[in-house]
């Protein structure tokens, strides 16, 4: 099937193809900046969309038969719906307000984004091209036919890597969002069983020492038998060398002189009852 | 004629006697003369503690030693004809390098020989004396070690023939002066003292280098051969910087105007080192500088004239510090500074003065290390004090030590027949000898030296009359220090006898047919007797009236009167006379705080400028790094921004070149 | 009217995409505004293989339209594992590397 896609000889598009266009543009650019604008999701969603349909109407306008359905089928059909399922997920009414948080972002934004536009606009129409030959000849055998000779043929390696990149992608977005556990949960009681099966330390580390004259963490505690426990000092203190001997803190024998003497015991009043007293009578 | 024109006829000098080469055993070697002292100060110095008990011996053995060896070098020398008498040994070759040629070799005439004379036998009484002076002195023996390093240095600079040798026995007495005065540094206020004397000199030395740079640039060699034979194809400007250079060395090293702040101060070395180096040897070393150089200044009567007027301020400030000092060593450097000026007013004065100052040197060497002995022993008697209110009445108990400083205080008076009479009043005539095309200088001169006389008659009368007469005005018991005034023992009065002999009859002796100045002449040359403006018997009169008065004026305020214990307020020439006449103020403001600051201002240039450059780079760094932080906001949608300006920025750059 | 209109056009709306990666704080609009720059870039290479007369570009416009797809699919997918956690979809929240 041919439309009314031709080029004239001077290589200007038909009157027809004309008017689709300066129909189709301004809709176009009206909904890339209801995207940019916009302030619910879905109106977003939608915008995009339309412009997608834009697209593929100009595709088939020029003589990419073949691109415009893909067009169509793969973006609008496909890929919008998915950004729509996804936004209904995160949720359709978590509106993004238009206020900016990020000081100079916006004026950032205009000035660059304006920049650019003026500057690929003036790099485009300035350039010169050749003149334009259309699909005519390419199109001989309809456009499809022509597509897949090159996708075939040329760019066959190509072809079979984004194959493999589909199925990669595929993959990905499978384990990215699986949410459903895979093997048996495993309980409280089996993780006990598993330790003590497993041998090694069930309690936990002891605390470095405690004495009279010294209260840190880089001295030893003591076990019942008065041995100093070594992994009751930090691992990395032992491999340092600064942990310090228990020795040096323990108390000293205490000799006679030590304890304290006769006259400054507690003074204990006299009229405290005993109990015996109290009991006899 | 008149001296101009005589000095005219006189270039070049180097056609006056013409070096010849040693002869005899004695005159080759002579370089024992510097190497003996040397090597003993070596042993002394390296020996340490062991040499203790001889080592003192060893000292004066070696200053012996070089005097014997100096008098038979003498005697050589007085047994050849005149024509003969200046002898160039060449000892080695120092440098060679290129053009570069210097050789070290000595000068063997009349006026290195009088000096060696000089040095050696007085140096000799003086490490004799020190023996008994320094007794009591656990460093004794470093003491002698210096005063021989001194001695050494003292000759290879007499003796060296050319400025770089002597320049290298100038430094070298330099540093033994330095050394010597700060002997008892433990002491601050001596080693601040030594300090003193040894910028005061670097100063000086800065006009040697001077000269020898400007010499060596513009002759090609320093020996003084070469030198005086080239002075006559030297543009008039090149000479008087070098004599102007000459002289700048002289007055550091002989403690003239501008540079005498630190002689004064030196008193603070034992009373010996005041006698050898400040009084007879070290400090007239500028006055040998100058006359040596005479060629240079005879070519260059600018300098010449700024020699005589430099001698002519010295010879007046030290007159007038040296009335009001009450320190006795003090007052004896203040009059060496004055005698000095005498004699480098004798020497400015060209070939008519150079014989005198010479002579004046030398018998100024024997009266004035006399009179500082005579102080030494005062101090030995009196506990090491210094004070001279509180001496007087010492006559009847030190009589030997009277009558040696007596005779001595009698020679530098002027007071005929003694020596300094024959050699000042010399110089005073030298002074009244008018100088064709300036008439003034004949009268301003000749006031100022007769003037300088009289005021000399004073202050040394006040110094003797309050030590040895007038009533006792010791310190007692209850003001800490009993005096008991003793005399001192033998090593130490026989030095001082000798010298005092010296002091009487040198100066009569060597002017009997002008033996001393006919001995001068080879390196003076012969210089015609002129009338000076006054008649000679008028000036001799005039010079022996105000000695008498000032004689009279200080033995009626001081031996007549009672002297204060305690310094009265007196005038305000009174108080700028005790405190040196500002010297050190004026010293402070002209250079140290200009130095201070420059040195503060350099500081802080080097703090702000270049360490301000280098942290200020950091800061910039670190500033300029902050500010960059700040783009890592850690937003996407920051760094989006950022991508698509730099896109836009690249189209712009692609867009403009290629259009 | 030339072929260059199409450019035009094209140029406009990924202007208008690229300015929508700046501008919004959803995630999703922000991938939005990345398929519409892909799509500005489509249209401008169809319109090249026409004025050049192969197909090539054509076929390399559906190349990209491949590969969007498969980034479409990560993409979603990393949006909803993330806002399963965070439950927000804003770009504004991923800033741990903020100074």
């Amino acid at each position: 099937m041919t439309l009314a896609a031709s080029l004239t000889e001077a290589g200007n598009t038909s009157a027809g193809e004309a008017v689709v266009f300066w129909v189709l543009a301004p809709l176009m650019v009206l909904g890339a900046l209801g995207l940019l604008l916009s302030r619910r999701t879905v109106h977003v969603a939608v915008s995009i969309a339309g412009v997608m349909v834009g697209l593929a109407i100009l595709y088939i306008a020029q003589e990419a038969h073949f691109l415009g359905f893909v067009q169509v089928v793969v973006y609008t059909g496909a890929i919008m719906m998915l950004f729509i399922f996804v936004l209904m997920l995160v949720g359709v009414d978590a509106s993004d307000s238009l206020v900016e948080t990020l000081s100079g972002q916006r004026w950032i934004g205009v000035l660059a984004g304006t920049g650019l536009g003026v500057l690929l606009v003036t790099a485009v129409t300035r350039a010169s091209f050749a003149a334009p030959q259309g699909l005519e000849a390419a199109n001989a055998d309809s456009n499809p036919v022509g597509v897949s000779r090159l996708v075939f043929g040329d760019f066959v390696l190509a072809f079979e890597a984004t194959g493999a990149l589909l199925v990669t992608a595929a993959l990905g977005a499978l384990i990215l969002t699986h949410r459903r556990r895979l093997g048996r949960k495993v309980g409280q009681r089996e993780t006990a069983d598993a330790r003590v099966l497993g041998g090694g330390r069930l309690t936990p580390l002891a605390a470095p020492g405690v004495y009279a004259r010294h209260n840190a963490m880089d001295v030893p505690a003591l076990d019942p038998y008065g041995n100093p426990i070594e992994e009751s000092v930090s691992r990395v203190l032992r491999i340092r060398g600064q942990e310090a001997a228990a020795e040096e803190f323990a108390m000293r024998e205490l000799s006679e002189a030590d304890l304290v003497p006769e006259d400054q015991h507690l003074e204990t009043t006299e009229d405290v009852p005993t109990t015996e007293e109290g009991g006899e009578q | 004629m008149s001296v101009h024109t005589l000095t005219a006829a006189r270039l070049p000098f180097a056609d006056l006697v013409a070096p010849v080469a040693p002869s005899g055993v004695w005159q080759e070697s002579a370089w024992l003369l510097v190497a003996i002292p040397l090597v003993s100060a070596a042993i002394l110095l390296l020996a340490g503690k062991r040499s203790n008990r001889w080592g003192h011996w060893l000292g004066v053995a070696a200053s012996a030693a070089s005097f014997v060896i100096g008098a038979l070098i003498l005697v050589s020398l007085l047994g050849v004809p005149a024509e003969q008498r200046v002898v160039e040994l060449h000892l080695f070759d120092w440098v060679s390098v290129g053009q570069l040629s210097l050789n070290a070799g000595m000068r063997l005439d009349p006026l290195s020989l009088t000096f060696v004379m000089l040095v050696t036998f007085v140096g000799t009484l003086i490490h004799v004396y020190s023996v008994a002076y320094m007794e009591h002195d656990k460093d004794r023996r470093r003491f002698f070690a210096y005063l021989n390093l001194f001695v050494a240095a003292m000759l290879l600079l007499v003796l060296g023939n050319s400025y770089l040798l002597l320049f290298v026995g100038w430094e070298g007495v330099g540093l033994a002066s330095y050394l010597l005065i700060g002997f008892w540094n433990y002491r601050t206020e001596y080693a601040v003292a030594a300090k003193k004397a040894f910028v005061a000199n670097r100063v000086g030395d800065l006009g040697l280098l001077l000269a020898m740079m400007t010499l060596f640039a513009s002759v090609g060699a320093l020996d003084f051969a070469s030198v005086f034979a080239a002075v006559g194809s030297l543009d008039s400007s090149t000479v008087t910087i070098l004599g102007l250079a000459l002289l700048l060395a002289a007055c550091g090293k002989s403690a003239q105007f501008p540079l005498q702040s630190w002689l004064g101060d030196a008193m603070a070395g034992p009373t010996p080192v005041s006698a050898l180096i400040h009084a007879a040897t070290m400090v007239t070393a500028g006055v040998y500088l100058v006359v040596r150089s005479a060629p240079i200044y005879e070519a260059a009567p600018n300098a010449q004239l700024a020699v005589v007027v430099v001698g002519a301020i010295t010879l007046l400030f030290g007159a007038i510090v040296g009335c009001a000092k009450d320190d006795m060593k003090k007052a004896l450097a203040a009059s060496t500074m004055s005698q000095i000026g005498y004699m480098m007013l004798a020497a400015g004065l060209g070939p008519i003065g150079y014989a005198f100052a010479i002579f004046h040197l030398f018998t100024h060497g024997f009266f004035k290390a006399g009179m500082f002995l005579g102080a030494g022993s005062v101090m030995h008697g009196m506990n090491d004090q210094v004070d001279m209110r509180r001496f007087g009445g010492l006559a009847r108990y030190m009589k030997v030590t009277w009558i040696t400083f007596g005779l001595g205080w009698l020679a530098i008076l002027g007071v005929p027949p003694f020596s300094g009479f024959w050699s000042k009043d010399k110089i005073i005539e030298a002074a009244f000898v008018p100088v064709e095309g300036a008439e003034w200088r004949a009268w301003v001169f000749g006031t100022v030296v007769l003037v300088g006389a009289g005021i000399t008659a004073f202050y040394m009368s006040r110094l003797f009359f309050m030590t040895f007469h007038g009533e006792k005005r010791w310190t007692t018991a209850a003001e800490g220090a009993e005096q008991h005034p003793h005399e001192s023992p033998r090593l130490m009065t026989w030095p001082m006898i000798v010298l005092a002999v010296g002091s009487v009859a040198l100066g009569g002796l060597l002017s009997i047919n002008s033996a001393f100045t006919t001995w001068l002449e080879p390196v003076t040359g012969h210089a015609e007797h002129h009338e000076p403006v006054l008649p000679v018997p008028v000036i001799m009169a005039a010079t022996l009236v105000l000695v008498a008065i000032g004689l009279f004026l200080a033995w009626r305020q001081y031996a007549a009167s009672t002297v204060p214990v305690v310094a009265p307020a007196g005038s305000l020439l009174t108080r700028a006379a005790r405190r040196d006449l500002y010297q050190d103020e004026v010293n402070d403001l002209a250079l140290v705080q200009p130095g201070a600051y420059l040195t503060r201002s350099l500081v802080y240039g080097d703090r702000q400028v270049v360490d301000g450059a280098v942290t200020g780079i950091a800061h910039g760094t670190v500033g300029l790094a902050e500010r960059l932080r700040k783009l890592q906001t850690g937003y996407v949608r920051s760094y989006a921004a950022t991508m698509l300006a730099g896109v836009v920025v690249l189209l712009v750059v692609v867009l403009v070149t290629r259009i | 009217m030339s072929l260059t209109n199409y450019l035009v056009l094209a140029t406009l709306l990924f202007t208008i995409g690229a300015t929508t990666v700046l501008l919004r704080r959803n995630g999703i609009i922000v991938f939005m505004g990345v398929e519409l720059m892909l799509n500005a870039t489509n249209l401008a290479l169809v319109t090249f293989s026409r004025i050049h007369g192969n197909l090539q570009g054509q076929v390399f416009a559906f190349f990209v339209m491949v590969v969007a797809a498969a980034e479409v699919v990560i993409g979603l997918a990393i949006i909803v594992s993330i806002f399963r956690t965070r439950r927000s979809a804003s770009v504004d929240d991923v800033n741990l590397l903020r100074n």
